[in-house]
């Protein structure tokens, strides 16, 4: 039994990074209609640069979180400039490659600049507590209570605030929002900034867990597209939910079924979805 | 008619070369590099049947890569099978499984294909990975056989090896120029156009595409096996998703949805690479950029500028001021009609 | 035994019902039109007759048999044609390349015909060309054969879709649209055109916005409005029945 309440809150922490991954990369398809490969790469891009700022700059957890946000945010935002927004009358393979492109050149850049080993990154959320039995770390703790916190903002930021609600009005209809005088421009920058944000976030907050390395986003964005899938591609509510279900399967498979391949359990969630429903889960019927 | 004389020579011409080239040079590293890159060229002319040709980009192609290459290590090291029979069989079982993954993947499209197959390629590398007690995982299959002798004809030296492997090479070449200038050709490419219009027109969508993407599955599962009895050592990294994309890199730079074009761009990054030896591990610094801006700038990589950049000089010289300049107008798109003017 | 007809033809997406409950019979070798106001799901009720969408209920019978449920290639097969309000042609490739494919349905040949290249390839190669080569003299392209459809006008689009629709020897074509985006000179032309497909023995069935041209030839017109018939007859019976007149006037008339 105690172990598991113990899984059950390991799959909630692996959940939230999944799910504010997984938000990213729905936001973006949402406004863009883009399969963003590249999104795994600004994940492993926010921890090395939160890293960085600690051991390098000696600066505190929060603030080297805060400097990674923006960089990964502008990142984003420097690809859809530079790469999605030229390309978004080309054909559909085209945008695929595009992004594969730039997520090779940012992982080989991270091995190139900062090396291919695996860091660890300190924390000042070590300490272990115990709860109602239960042995638990700081990190976990912070993970899991920082991603409901970005969450309820984010809720906040889209439905409350007049900017926040013309993304879901272009994330609904490009053509309608661009008619209403929304700068779809303008939008599909802030959604890159956004989602650059939430990878250096999910990054940032697991890193002391699981370290960072050059790969350390492929696997996450693979995921993050299982994730999405699940939910509904372009749905956030569906990335949150899909986050924390990939995350609880993932942690009771691991202890119930083999830790070896505790990571095919997503792409086997995959399978079965695609194959009984080839457009996703939830899509739009008709047209 | 002049051009067709004028392609075949030119075609006649690089098969010379091609056989010459080990004759032409003395440093047996050359021909193992050369060896390697007609082992990846086949690869690419799998991926290019079908991303470039049917339209589905398809990430999971390193991994039918590695199918080839594990069938064939260990049907010959741990079954100790007869070379032959364990090449013929690695490529019947990619065939098997391509049709059998194939069944499901191309039910899904665009993003959901890539997505898709993105994610069974990862299944594949990571079932080579965590299952020891049949792949050795990490520790990889060492002692993969070169061809057994047929009769007189041995496969021991870099030379013998280089032909055996240009054997293979060749005979793809071949199929796909029979393929692509053929109705079935004329079928794939009207999918890759539009899946609704091909549906009207009576094309039976989901058998043609399964037909392609088996054909594709086995032709990375062929350069995959050549691979393992060339190298003679294979690790679960061959089945890693960077693989894919460097078959990619060279079908983008070469041309995607041409005929050279993997021939090009094989050609072009493996040299360029080898050159840059202590470049390698970080050559995605200049290739991912290039794959970006190609994709932007040049769709049709090198082959593609190059036809089209003919073809312009071809209407100039003829006069066809209106249908030239409707052809600036559309080069900036993917994959022109390519069965008539190149080859 | 009618030509080709449809019984209670129902589709609903989610809440939405598009087709309700059509009943409609073609007649042959005349020109049916369906027209209706925008949203009235006519689009929807091609998609529905030529197989690409399933119907939530109801039935479409060709020539007493009932296809309602085959794939649309296999509709194809049987002779039931369509275009594109979007004609979907293949920009930059020539309208020959184009529509010699349209023929590939009546021929037998595989892939490893093309490998060894058969004689029997060989042939049904030909047979493709001259098909191709036939119905664009129909349509009056021969001499566009060679262009790039990217270079073509509107009106020579249109053109050879129909010419990719007859390559697939078709017992009767359905149109969406076929002279949308066309000056009214050039839709004269198209008009003509299908009074010489329907000449030819083929049945013609089109959707269409522009209805004088719709009232001068067609024989027989279904009015749809959100999605459900209104009206069936001859043009001078559809011009001064009431629902019609109240459905454009009342609704989004946009046409």
């Amino acid at each position: 039994m105690e172990i598991l309440i113990q899984q059950l809150f390991n799959g909630l922490t692996i959940g939230s990074v999944y799910a504010l991954v997984a938000l990213g990369l729905t936001l973006v398809y949402g406004i863009l209609h883009i399969p963003n490969f590249a999104h795994g790469a600004l994940y492993m891009m926010g921890g090395y640069i939160t890293w960085m700022m600690m051991t390098d700059f000696g600066l505190h957890y929060w603030v080297a979180i805060i400097i990674s946000i923006i960089v990964a945010g502008l990142l984003g935002v420097l690809m859809e400039r530079l790469v999605f927004h030229p390309l978004r009358e080309a054909p559909p393979i085209h945008d695929k490659i595009a992004a594969i492109g730039i997520m090779l050149f940012l992982e080989a850049f991270a091995q190139y600049y900062w090396g291919a080993e695996y860091q660890s990154m300190p924390t000042p959320y070590g300490q272990v507590v115990q709860i109602f039995g239960l042995t638990l770390t700081m990190q976990r703790i912070l993970i899991v209570v920082s991603a409901v916190v970005v969450m309820l903002l984010l809720y906040v930021f889209l439905k409350k605030t007049f900017i926040g609600s013309t993304i879901i009005a272009m994330s609904q209809d490009r053509e309608g929002a661009n008619l209403v005088g929304i700068n779809t421009n303008k939008v599909a920058m802030l959604t890159f900034l956004i989602s650059g944000g939430l990878a250096a976030i999910a990054a940032s907050l697991s890193a002391p867990i699981n370290l960072v390395f050059p790969g350390m986003g492929q696997l996450v964005i693979l995921k993050a597209f299982v994730i999405i899938i699940l939910g509904g591609m372009g749905s956030i509510p569906g990335a949150i939910v899909g986050g924390y279900i990939l995350g609880f399967s993932e942690s009771l498979g691991a202890t119930y079924i083999s830790n070896d391949y505790k990571d095919i359990i997503a792409f086997i969630i995959l399978v079965i979805i695609l194959t009984v429903k080839p457009t996703g889960l939830f899509s739009r019927g008709g047209h | 008619m002049a051009k067709v004389f004028k392609q075949r020579n030119t075609i006649i011409v690089l098969i010379a070369l091609a056989i010459l080239f080990p004759l032409l040079t003395t440093n047996t590293y050359f021909i193992h590099i050369m060896s390697l890159a007609f082992i990846w060229m086949i690869g690419v002319y799998g991926l290019n049947l079908l991303a470039g040709y049917t339209g589905y980009l398809s990430l999971a192609h390193a991994g039918f890569f590695a199918i080839g290459a594990y069938g064939m290590g260990l049907l010959t090291v741990k079954a100790e099978m007869n070379f032959w029979l364990a090449m013929l069989l690695s490529l019947v079982i990619t065939g098997i499984i391509g049709f059998v993954v194939g069944i499901i993947a191309l039910r899904t499209k665009e993003h959901f294909f890539a997505i898709y197959t993105l994610c069974l390629g990862y299944i594949i590398y990571l079932v080579i990975d965590k299952w020891d007690s049949l792949t050795e995982g990490v520790r990889g299959l060492i002692g993969i056989p070169a061809p057994t002798p047929i009769g007189p004809i041995t496969f021991e030296t870099e030379h013998s090896h280089y032909y055996f492997i240009l054997f293979f090479l060749l005979l793809v070449v071949f199929i796909m120029y029979r393929i692509v200038h053929s109705l079935s050709g004329r079928t794939y490419i009207a999918i890759r156009n539009s899946e609704d219009l091909a549906q009207t027109i009576g094309i039976s969508t989901m058998k043609n595409k399964l037909t392609v993407f088996v054909i594709s599955t086995i032709f990375a599962g062929l350069s995959g096996a050549l691979y393992a009895s060339f190298v003679r050592f294979i690790g679960p990294d061959i089945g890693n998703i960077a693989i894919t994309f460097d078959l990619l890199t060279y079908l983008l730079v070469g041309g995607i949805g041409t005929l050279s074009g993997p021939l090009v761009g094989t050609l072009l990054i493996v040299w360029l690479s080898q050159m840059l030896q202590d470049f390698q591990q970080y050559r995605m610094l200049i290739f991912g950029p290039l794959l970006t801006l190609l994709v932007i700038f040049y769709p049709r990589g090198i082959a593609g500028a190059i036809s089209s950049w003919n073809q312009k000089r071809q209407m100039k010289l003829a006069g066809k001021a209106a249908s030239a300049n409707a052809r600036v107008r559309k080069t900036g798109e993917i994959l022109p009609d390519q069965q008539a003017k190149e080859g | 035994m009618t030509f080709l007809e449809t019984k209670n033809l129902t589709k609903r997406f989610g809440g939405l019902t598009a087709v309700n409950n059509v009943d409609f019979a073609v007649e042959q070798g005349k020109i049916n039109a369906i027209i209706g106001p925008n949203g009235a799901g006519k689009s929807t009720f091609f998609n529905l007759i030529s197989g690409f969408h399933r119907p939530t209920s109801g039935q479409v019978i060709f020539k007493g048999q009932d296809i309602t449920k085959l794939p649309s290639n296999k509709i194809a097969e049987l002779g039931v044609a369509r275009t594109f309000q979007t004609t979907n042609l293949f920009e930059q490739s020539t309208v020959l390349d184009n529509v010699i494919v349209g023929h590939r349905l009546r021929t037998k040949s595989n892939l490893m015909d093309a490998i060894l290249r058969t004689p029997r390839l060989k042939q049904e190669e030909a047979q493709c060309r001259d098909k191709a080569m036939e119905v664009l003299e129909f349509v009056n392209l021969k001499n566009a054969a060679g262009k790039l459809v990217g270079s073509l006008t509107q009106e020579e689009k249109k053109r050879t879709a129909f010419a990719l629709a007859l390559a697939t020897d078709p017992e009767i074509v359905f149109l969406d649209e076929p002279a949308a985006g066309v000056n009214p000179d050039e839709t004269e032309g198209l008009a003509e055109l299908m009074k010489k497909i329907v000449e030819k023995g083929i049945t013609v069935c089109l959707i269409e916005h522009k209805m004088q041209m719709i009232m001068r030839i067609a024989d027989k017109i279904m009015v749809l409005n959100y999605g459900e018939k209104i009206a069936e007859g001859t043009p001078a019976e559809i011009r001064n029945n009431d629902m019609v007149i109240k459905a454009y006037l009342g609704g989004s008339a946009s046409a």
